[in-house]
């Protein structure tokens, strides 16, 4: 199996460690990968805020030249390139006047046969827990997980058509096919605050504060993520959130790829998990030994 | 305080725009409230989402444009995925944010739009984000210079920053795209 590769931008940078476990991860389950040549940003929220046109044309423009790879299938890691990519598409379909104009603006037509999945869909749908559940060689014993799906990974529904939008199931099933225990939580799809990391960084304290909060209630050990703005919210924003709430929280933020990755022999180091910033070895060594 | 309704001219304008932009249709919404009791940055608002949209229909569009709400969305979904009405919320927000901007009425002290500007900015450059240039240009620009710079050492250490941007081959193309949307949004 062969599908286009679109890390997104913040896979070539803060999320570095998303990227290689994912590549890891996917080689290892027998599915090549092959980065779009010459990928553009996908425009993120700023684009879709500024300017309707704008917050099409650049997911599109990233779809037709997947196309052009003669591949049927892209993969985003990214959830809010995924989402950006899958709205487009979408909207394009649905609309005939927009599809004019994003050809206009592109120059080139928009077939839409490309076919955008999230790599979670690929392992849980395309590949199967089966499959993965045969080739795991060591199992996260009793590792205690909060799944966390944020917002875009499933919202919504019309567009992305993956999973439950109240109450996913995609991650807790790979969480318990590795061995690990997936706790019930409410917070799944609560939003971490996402691009406000920067600009209103106060809404993330609070927003992030909460989930934080309401994972270590329900005796999690770690949160289990699926995109690189809820790991970085959860993560890198984690020390300023205790100093906050004046409370210790110290909850490694791990990518579903990452663990998998685990679950499949490789080593911390190569799956990036000396790279958060909440240190998560101690807990992965005592679930792995 | 006392607030005008506007004439029935100017709200079925107001309400043609949103169409146009979102596709969605303000005068579907029965103010139920589901989108305000389950938006998680309602507690940072002026008003609520779903009083913003009674503001729509009723064509109060300064009121609606000068409040903090629009900029305080965080684009979650969780209202477009719970309304009754099967409004698309988020993306009515996404088209009064764009005409707010279209129409240079951006509250003094909202940083999401200078974020959302120079965001732009790094694409149009390079064709892809570069988050270095990103924070340091919106720190400078939202009066806040050396916020999140403890962080920066050890982002250095992990290698999750890069000071270099990356570039796409040909950034003009994608200056090209971008001068195209705004040629034929001018129209």
């Amino acid at each position: 199996m062969k599908v286009a590769y679109y890390p997104g931008c913040a896979l070539h940078a803060t999320a570095k460690e998303y990227d290689d476990s994912c590549q890891l991860v996917f080689k290892e389950l027998g599915v090549k990968l092959q980065e779009i040549p010459g990928w553009i940003c996908c425009g993120a929220t700023p684009a879709h805020l500024t300017s309707h046109l704008l917050g099409v044309a650049l997911p599109c423009k990233n779809l037709i030249l997947a196309d052009e790879m003669g591949l049927d299938t892209v993969i985003a890691p990214c959830a809010a390139c995924f989402n950006r990519l899958k709205v487009a598409d979408q909207e394009v379909k649905e609309d005939l006047e927009l599809k004019k104009d994003v050809e206009k603006v592109l120059g080139r037509p928009y077939s839409g046969r490309v076919e955008i999945k999230h790599p979670l869909e690929i392992i849980v749908q395309d590949i199967g827990l089966e499959k993965v559940r045969k080739m795991v060689r060591r199992e996260l014993e009793g590792l205690r997980v909060a799944s966390y799906y944020g917002c875009l990974l499933v919202r919504p529904p019309e567009a992305v058509g993956f999973d439950d939008p109240e109450d996913p199931q995609s991650l807790d099933n790979l969480v318990t096919t590795l061995g690990g225990e997936a706790l019930p939580w409410a917070f799944k799809t609560e939003c971490c605050g996402a691009s406000f990391s920067l600009s209103e960084t106060d809404i993330v304290f609070q927003l992030s504060g909460e989930i934080l909060n309401e994972a270590l209630e329900a005796g999690a050990e770690c949160i289990v993520v699926a995109c690189p703005l809820c790991q970085s919210n959860l993560d890198l924003r984690q020390k300023a959130i205790e100093k906050r709430y004046r409370k210790r929280i110290n909850l490694p933020v791990l990518y579903f790829s990452q663990l998998l990755g685990l679950a499949l022999g490789m080593n911390m180091r190569e799956l990036g998990l000396l790279k958060h910033m909440v240190d998560p070895t101690k807990l992965l060594e005592k679930t792995l030994a | 305080m006392k607030y005008a309704i506007a004439s029935e001219k100017v709200r079925r304008t107001f309400a043609k725009q949103i169409e146009k932009i979102s596709g969605e249709r303000i005068s579907l919404c029965y103010q139920c409230g589901k989108c305000s009791a389950g938006c998680p940055v309602a507690y940072a608002m002026d008003y609520l989402p779903s009083q913003i949209t009674r503001f729509a229909q009723l064509g109060m569009v300064e009121k609606l444009m000068q409040s903090s709400t629009i900029w305080i969305c965080a684009s979650c979904k969780t209202c477009s995925v719970r309304c009754p009405r099967g409004i698309e919320l988020a993306k009515i927000m996404d088209a009064f944010r764009i005409l707010a901007k279209r129409r240079g009425i951006v509250p003094k002290g909202q940083i999401a739009p200078l974020f959302d500007g120079i965001f732009l900015g790094s694409i149009e450059k390079y064709g892809r984000l570069h988050e270095m240039g990103l924070i340091s240009k919106l720190n400078i620009a939202s009066g806040r210079p050396f916020k999140d710079l403890s962080l920066l050492p050890i982002m250095l250490r992990k290698g999750k920053i890069r000071f270099v941007p990356e570039k796409v081959n040909s950034p003009r193309e994608v200056r090209n795209l971008i001068r195209k949307v705004e040629e034929l949004e001018s129209k």
